[in-house]
């Protein structure tokens, strides 16, 4: 019978090493039917965070011979006959065990983010959007978080000091998404450019090579999310817009100051930009 | 004693799922302290699979369409033994629900003037799932999450829970978990206590249902003395992937169906038309052509075959098979190639042609796939109040799978993802008041605590005992064959006689390695609930002497007008006996038995 050479990264946070488990070749499975095979034979004790089996809940995400990919959608038959099947844990997370990684990452990215809101509804209390309009944002809600997008970004891959500053791939295709949201109402951008980094992202596309939900993250997500902060940022004419609107807005209040008794002072004018402050010199965008 | 981490919530809601999820919600936004437990990563429960959409009577594509005819629906489909309360109470809520979530950021599919586009689906008069393409658990799981994680509910991931503890009166008052990533114990003191654990699938061997499908909630009530109701009603999908055996009972959507694909057996013969039962005769075509016309024109033709309801059609396969007019793989086919353009097919199904392009290499805009029935979901679970789905034991609530009543005998597509928002609400309201209305701190008897610290970590002490994999995979393969999709007497006492066995194995446990991560003691502290459960059902499937919904006796193959007027209610006493009889359903008020039988005539 033909047999499959399985080399599995055994391990926990103070290290570990790879462990060749051989088992017998069955016709049609998929990297994680022969690692559920090792557990129930040699090794009862092999950690592996899965769930669905069908490529539906991104759980068990992991490197294939080097490669993130989810082990539930990653056929033995598209590996190479002829070499070990390597398997190892994300790299870009703390090990828990064995292929377990500690993600709470990103789940503190997700904290972070202003959540969705809408506009009021229309008058019969439901709201209006048209296709056309929510498919941008129907393609980054396809989002399993595997967060393989994340394992492989070179920003924080090798480099945990950027953690703090930087979002990654599956937040910023997040944000893109409230961006492009027909009914919400915030303004992001300057989030996007100071607290979530988009800057330190040059797009090397990395991301959206690995995306199992084959999300065009860097040129639908990415790239715009760049364009507008940028467009906010950086617009000359916003930019003296800006200074206009500020200084209009110093003289109001202090007009108020000067006239409590005089009734409400005039209104100062939405800012569009919100919460902007002058453009420093640019950082990498 | 071993040590452990304590916590103190106003409510603790177990599982986070749909029903789980928006009961979270709902608790926290008044203002409670909220824990929400969980054995996986948030936002992986088993919601994130539903494919299809959500029922809700919107009425945006068939103005027709209002809760009345759903209500119906529901009823017809649940062979008349849902609680005709729950399935009022959902019928009126969903659709206040599904906007709800718009309202939180979730993003449907949509009509021409821009609302929320409705799909078919088996068993519901008019287009009525909301959805997403076919992955609409996904889009209501994740908006579901966003919206927990901006109200700030404390999760609790990757945290198994053991068992519940009651004090001295009797109410719920401590849930006992352990920390999967370290194995350390870890015990919430609760004033109310939310059961939202979902499904038990993993009993059998052939399941859509991911690991996490264990039982757990319904094992968990039923030793706190909770009843549990219609235990023998589990649902088979009709459309599981076969081949190859890496997928085996992996869910093909019934959007298929929906969306114009048909049934055809090996001899490539439509075969449905020849199985349409009396109760649905007067709506369901019985020609290939007035079935064909009915995608378009709903109001003059009657519905298509397969698009029964699911208990119909998944016995119709199982009998084409055991003709001997399958597949090569045991299965019947599923054609949308032939029905509906490629380019359709993507953008309808687009998780369908992924998953069938990748695991089984078929391409499905080219050729049908071969499928078969697989276990999906239970309709029996722990019986509630209607309104607060409260349980027999005071402070415990229960919503979406676990619990039971709504969907009778069989369930109808789209109706899990509503249930899980309309009661997982009303869970959390009627959670939240106990919490308030509680005097005194919750207590519990240490002694007992110590006792399930003591069973969870005995297989690390014992060298040379069963490995937990193995009675797993004896205890699925048997329930697969002698409590599978059609059953009979004799096959169910001796499935008694193996769970006998079962239990035994299942006492001399051992495991190997250390407690952080080891699915192999995760598996062994999953077992007590499984064996549960199918205990649970075998008992409930050797009472109920008939046929109908969900369960399907060989020996037994008419429906018993008799039996259709009670639930067969499991529950164990104070002292440990076990208990099983019939108690009359719910009393329907006769404005709404009208409403059945004037659409019956």
């Amino acid at each position: 019978m033909a047999e499959v050479v399985m080399r599995v990264w055994r391990g926990d946070p103070d290290g570990g090493t790879f462990t060749d488990y051989t088992m017998p070749a069955v016709e049609g499975e998929v990297v994680l039917d022969v690692i559920h095979r090792i557990q129930a034979g040699p090794a009862p004790d092999l950690a592996c965070r899965w769930n669905c089996k069908a490529g539906k809940c991104g759980s068990c995400s992991a490197e294939v011979n080097g490669v993130p990919r989810l082990l539930c959608m990653t056929r033995m038959d598209s590996l190479p006959p002829d070499g070990p099947v390597v398997v190892a844990p994300m790299r870009t997370f703390p090990v828990i065990r064995d292929l377990v990684t500690d993600v709470s990452f990103n789940y503190e990215v997700a904290r972070r983010i202003p959540p969705f809101t809408p506009e009021p509804p229309g008058p019969d209390g439901t709201h209006r959007m048209m296709q056309i309009d929510i498919e941008r944002g129907q393609e980054f809600r396809k989002c399993i978080e595997c967060f393989m997008c994340q394992d492989v970004c070179h920003v924080i891959r090798d480099h945990e000091e950027n953690k703090t500053a930087f979002a990654g791939p599956r937040f910023f295709i997040r944000l893109m998404e409230l961006e492009s949201h027909p009914l919400d109402t915030l303004d992001r951008r300057e989030l996007i450019r100071e607290d979530m980094g988009v800057g330190y992202c040059n797009i090397t596309k990395c991301c959206t090579e690995v995306c199992p939900e084959l999300i065009r993250i860097t040129d639908n997500g990415i790239i715009p999310l760049k364009e507008r902060v940028v467009d906010a940022r950086y617009d000359p004419i916003a930019w003296l817009g800006r200074r206009i609107l500020k200084r209009t807005r110093a003289t109001a209040e202090e007009a108020a100051a000067l006239a409590p008794a005089q009734g409400p002072a005039a209104e100062a004018p939405d800012e569009a930009s919100g919460p902007l402050e002058d453009a420093e010199a640019p950082s990498a965008i | 004693m071993p040590d452990y981490e304590t916590h103190e919530f106003d409510v603790v809601i177990i599982g986070a799922g749909g029903a789980g999820l928006r009961a979270a919600i709902e608790a926290k936004e008044r203002g409670l302290r909220t824990a929400l437990v969980c054995k996986s990563l948030l936002g992986k429960a088993h919601t994130v699979m539903a494919e299809g959409g959500a029922a809700a009577a919107m009425g945006n594509v068939w103005p027709q369409d209002n809760w009345q005819v759903h209500f119906r629906d529901t009823m017809r489909g649940g062979k008349m033994l849902n609680n005709w309360r729950m399935a009022q109470i959902h019928a009126q809520e969903a659709p206040d629900r599904i906007y709800e979530l718009e309202r939180w950021g979730a993003l449907f599919d949509r009509t021409d003037d821009g609302r929320i586009l409705q799909r078919d689906f088996g068993g519901h008069r008019y287009a009525r799932l909301a959805h997403v393409g076919d992955r609409t658990g996904l889009e209501m799981i994740r908006t579901l999450q966003q919206r927990a994680v901006a109200l700030d509910v404390d999760v609790f991931m990757e945290c198994k829970v053991l068992r519940l503890l009651k004090d001295t009166d009797g109410r719920i008052a401590s849930v006992v978990a352990y920390w999967r990533a370290t194995g350390d114990f870890v015990v919430f003191r609760a004033k109310s206590v939310v059961l939202a654990t979902g499904s038990v699938g993993k009993v059998w061997l052939y399941t859509s249902n991911s690991w996490e499908s264990t039982g757990d909630g319904h094992a968990m009530a039923f030793w706190a003395g909770a009843d549990l109701i219609d235990m023998e009603f589990v649902q088979f999908h009709p459309t599981g992937m076969v081949w190859p055996l890496s997928v085996r009972g992996a869910l093909v959507t019934e959007s298929v169906r929906g969306d114009g694909g048909i049934l055809l057996n090996s001899e490539g013969k439509r075969f449905m038309f020849d199985y349409i039962p009396p109760m649905f005769a007067a709506e369901t075509a019985d020609n290939e052509g007035e079935a064909d016309r009915w995608y378009d024109d709903h109001l003059n033709n009657r519905r298509p075959p397969e698009l029964l309801p699911r208990d119909e059609v998944a016995r119709s396969i199982n009998s084409e098979v055991k003709a001997g007019r399958g597949g090569p793989h045991s299965g019947v086919f599923l054609d949308i190639a032939s029905r509906r353009s490629p380019e359709y097919i993507k953008r309808r199904l687009p998780s369908m042609y992924h998953q069938f392009k990748e695991l089984a290499g078929v391409d499905i805009t080219a050729e049908p796939m071969e499928i078969a029935p697989t276990c999906h979901y239970i309709m029996g679970g722990i019986r509630v109040d209607a309104d607060t789905e409260a349980t027999r034991v005071p402070g415990l609530f229960a919503a979406g799978e676990v619990a039971a009543g709504m969907h009778g005998a069989n369930r109808l597509g789209g109706n899990s993802l509503s249930d899980l928002l309309v009661f997982g609400r009303r869970a959390g309201m009627a959670a939240s008041d106990f919490a308030e209305g509680r005097t005194g701190e919750p207590t519990f008897d240490e002694a007992e605590l110590n006792g399930v610290f003591a069973e969870a970590e005995t297989p690390f002490a014992r060298g040379d005992g069963e490995s937990p994999y193995d009675v797993h995979q004896d205890l699925q393969r048997m329930m697969q064959d002698l409590v599978g999709i059609i059953r009979t007497e004799s096959e169910l006492v001796q499935a008694l006689d193996e769970l006998d066995k079962l239990d035994d194995r299942a006492k001399r446990l051992s495991v190997i390695g250390g407690r952080a991560y080891n699915p192999g003691w995760n598996l062994a502290t999953d077992l007590p609930s499984m064996l549960t459960v199918a205990r649970l059902v075998t008992k409930g499937a050797l009472d109920r002497r008939e046929s109908r919904g969900g369960q399907t006796r060989d020996d037994y193959p008419k429906a018993d007008p008799e039996l259709g007027k009670v639930d067969f209610v499991q529950r164990q006493s104070p002292t440990g006996e076990y208990l099983i009889a019939p108690e009359p359903l719910p009393a329907m008020p006769p404005e709404l038995g009208t409403l059945l039988e004037e659409e019956q005539s």
